[in-house]
């Protein structure tokens, strides 16, 4: 998306209830800045994320995709960020071999009272995905109005 | 047909200083379903509320949104006011447009710009929302606890002084544990027996007490509020009900070539026992192992000798079933086999000892009757030998280690340090001419009087503490030890002559909580301890519901930190039993039967055991019956994590209130 001459990535970010989303939360609560692009999905645990969900941003033209979750050992549900690391390291290498630039895809453990590492994650994140420029290889034009 | 309602707040000047809230209310007023949108100053206070309300009666609303501050915040607030005016809870969304919009972002147009993308998200969500109705299940109102140690017993005691039934089931032939075994407890040097044994007591007469000793758990089923167990009565082939206790039996019993578990071995016992005098229920065993009726058919002394007639050998293991609405692991601990630790000399002497059997020598109740003496020199106490005279403690064997030797933890074992102290007090104030020395890392003594313990060792009682661990304990042809060691502090080696040497051992989860652990579907980490809901903040509960923790089982704990967890543990097991029924989180798994094709994927991730699998018949569209095998989840276990959807090959399971849809359709809206 071009603002006033200017690139802004679209960024999904998926966050768990229990640690990312809190810490989301933190973030704003100490008014810490990180772009607008960023956009938060909340979800009960970072395993709930179905790889199909990452593809669909993609194709409806996101540029880049986050999940954030609990640290290890510190999940909600006890393992299921450890179901999340294996998934998306498997999904992202996949998103390589597609043409998705490493850069455009992460996870991140940012607990609670990280509001901090959220706000700094979120900053490189979007500079990252802001210097690849647009996604257009999975982007699909006929979910375009 | 969707009737949508969108309320967006100012939160004062919070939200409307960075977001124009008009704008928002105006721009989402064109979305799909949307049938009303207004803004208001504050949308949780009294009058906002009204507003929704109001609006939801009105409008005839099938959803609503607020977009206000984070959902943590005030989604309880917001679907209650919504249930109040006759809409399902579950039907209400809330669009974060103030800690992750208006509070990190400086410029309106993009902020209002975000916060009508938030907003199309959770109207696009709400769309697909269905009303969801807490399940409720009921609750047996009895607990099980598993393990009869000073943990289990307080817990035991507290749950029935609340009025709810307890049933403890003990391993051993007594319930007691490990506590029955020290002689004085740190920091006040008070007698172990006599502030336990009343505790034993009042377990057996309390009423709604039932102790389960020389028993096992076999298996457990169910869940929070509903487990079943079976619970095995091993035979211990004398009836409890007849058996007076009397001891008659155990007096002529003529094998008495039996290492005495309760004294570690040091001494030996009949076969036909009581472990010791105080043994709740009191109640002889006879160990089948050694019985020579037992073994070769040839005796029956017991037998004869028993007035009660309470002997039966053909007595069987028993299984008992019993319904619990909640379970308490209080397993306890052991210490480490040291084997291994060959540098320490344990089995070449047996005058090296680890501090349990310390405890046995120095108790009045232990094999030499209280006297220390030198195991070696056990069966001839009065030799001039026999007391020790320099007796060296080495700490954190086995504790502490960041070598990879079998056996050896990583962990502090806590309770090494002040019984150490407690022990080196003890020598010195019963033998003055004793010479003590202590090698250690450090000296940890966190707690209340713990420090002023250990100091008096050191100043009162002219303890020689030496920071510095020992390499080499080797026994010499005259029976003493020679034992070497670094002194850390003036940089040299030492030598010391040693008569005894006590080795400080770590200790473990005891061998059955692995087993117990696996029953319950309760986690445990990498050292066989059980894992907490939330280290901090639920430290007694088990991320199972309904399973609780109290005791060493979870982690290294003194005397008055077990009472402490125990009694946390009977408060938390008293607010579960004390409901009726369980309100459920309706926010869980669910499996489409005509999807699944029963492939395990879903069970293997679920980390509560809450699917189970069963054979269903479907109709074909030959009108024939197939017979498949299904998941269901039970809506009790699940904590709608989710991680069964993203297993899941054909798409059968999905999470009510974030399904696959739902989550898909913020997704569009975002990206729209």
């Amino acid at each position: 998306m071009q603002v006033n001459g200017e690139f802004r990535p679209l960024i999904v970010a998926f966050c768990c209830n229990w640690c990312s989303y809190a810490g989301a939360d933190l973030a704003g609560t100490n008014r810490l800045n990180y772009p607008a692009d960023v956009k938060i999905i909340r979800v009960p645990c970072s395993c709930r994320v179905n790889p199909m969900f990452v593809l669909r941003a993609f194709q409806r033209g996101a540029d880049g995709v986050i999940l954030c979750g609990c640290h290890p050992g510190d999940c909600h549900y006890t393992s299921g960020n450890y179901f999340t690391r294996r998934r998306m390291t498997l999904l992202f290498s996949m998103l390589d071999f597609m043409g998705i630039e490493r850069e455009r895809t992460r996870v991140e453990w940012v607990s609670a009272a990280e509001g901090a590492k959220f706000a700094k994650t979120m900053n490189e994140f979007c500079e990252a995905v802001a210097k690849l420029g647009e996604n257009k290889r999975l982007e699909d034009l006929r979910c375009k109005k | 047909m969707h009737r949508i309602g969108v309320f967006v707040c100012h939160c004062g000047t919070n939200i409307a200083a960075t977001v124009d809230v008009k704008a928002v209310a105006e721009a989402v007023r064109e979305e799909t379903g949307v049938v009303f949108s207004a803004d208001y100053q504050y949308m949780c206070s009294e009058a906002g509320q009204t507003l929704v309300q109001d609006t939801i009666r009105e409008q005839r609303l099938t959803g609503v949104v607020v977009c206000s501050c984070s959902p943590r915040m005030h989604e309880a607030t917001f679907r209650k006011a919504a249930a109040k005016a006759g809409l399902n809870s579950y039907m209400v969304e809330i669009a974060n447009i103030r800690e992750q919009c208006s509070w990190i972002h400086k410029d309106m147009v993009s902020g209002t710009e975000k916060a009508i993308i938030l907003a199309r998200a959770a109207i696009a969500k709400v769309m697909l929302n269905t009303p969801l109705t807490p399940g409720k299940t009921p609750v047996t109102k009895r607990a099980l606890v598993i393990g009869g140690g000073i943990a289990g017993i307080q817990t035991a005691l507290d749950i029935a002084e609340a009025g709810f039934d307890v049933d403890i089931v003990e391993k051993q032939p007594t319930i007691g544990g490990k506590m029955t075994q020290i002689d004085k407890t740190f920091p006040t040097l008070d007698c172990a027996s006599c502030i336990l044994t009343p505790k034993m007591v009042d377990c057996a007469q309390n009423e709604k007490i039932h102790i389960y000793s020389y028993s096992e758990v076999e298996s457990v089923t169910g869940f929070v509020g509903n487990f079943t167990a079976k619970i095995k009565r091993k035979a211990r082939f004398v009836d409890e009900k007849k058996c007076t206790g009397c001891g008659e039996c155990v007096e002529k019993c003529p094998m008495k070539k039996v290492p005495n578990e309760f004294n570690l071995g040091l001494d030996n016992r009949k076969a036909i026992y009581i472990p010791f005098a105080q043994a709740v229920p009191k109640v002889a065993t006879i160990d089948a192992n050694y019985c020579l009726m037992k073994k070769n058919g040839k005796c029956g002394l017991c037998s004869k000798v028993c007035g009660a007639g309470a002997i039966n050998y053909d007595q069987q293991d028993e299984i008992i079933e019993e319904k619990y609405g909640a379970i308490v692991a209080a397993t306890g601990y052991n210490p480490i086999k040291i084997d291994k630790f060959d540098e320490f000399a344990y089995s070449q002497s047996p005058d090296v000892i680890t501090s349990l059997e310390l405890e046995r020598l120095m108790n009045a109740a232990g094999p030499s009757n209280g006297t220390l003496v030198r195991p070696s020199y056990l069966s001839k106490q009065d030799d001039h030998e026999a007391h020790p005279k320099t007796i060296v403690f080495v700490q954190c064997v086995g504790s502490r280690s960041t070598e990879c030797r079998k056996g050896s933890k990583e962990y502090c074992s806590k309770i090494c340090c002040m019984y150490t102290a407690k022990h080196a007090m003890l020598i010195r104030e019963k033998y003055p001419d004793t010479d003590v020395y202590v090698f250690y890392i450090d000296v940890r003594t966190p707690g209340k009087l713990f420090d002023e313990f250990y100091r008096r060792a050191v100043e009162q009682y002219g303890v020689h503490y030496i920071k510095g661990m020992v390499g080499k304990v080797s026994p010499r042809a005259d029976g003493k030890l020679d034992v070497q060691g670094s002194d850390l502090i003036s940089n040299e080696q030492l030598h010391v002559t040693a008569d005894l040497v006590v080795l400080a051992t770590a200790i473990e989860p005891d061998k059955t909580a692995r087993s117990i652990g696996t029953m319950l579907t309760a986690s445990m980490d990498t050292n066989d301890f059980f894992t907490e809901a939330h280290p901090k903040l639920r430290p007694v509960e088990s991320p199972t519901a309904g399973v609780f923790l109290s005791g060493v089982c979870q982690g290294p704990k003194d005397i008055p930190e077990t009472v402490t967890q125990a009694s946390a543990c009977a408060a938390k097991v008293v607010g579960l039993l004390v409901k009726d029924e369980l309100t459920g989180n309706p926010c869980v798994a669910h499996s489409d039967e005509l999807m699944c094709n029963g492939c395990s994927a879903c069970e293997k991730v679920c980390p509560y055991g809450a699917i189970t699998y069963s054979d269903k018949e479907f109709r074909q569209p030959d009108r024939t019956v197939a017979i498949r095998r299904v998941a269901s989840v039970n809506p009790a276990v699940c904590q709608g994590c989710g991680a069964c959807t993203v297993a899941c090959p054909s798409g059968a399971m999905d999470l009510n209130g974030f399904s696959n849809s739902q989550i898909m359709a913020e997704v569009d809206a975002v990206c729209r």
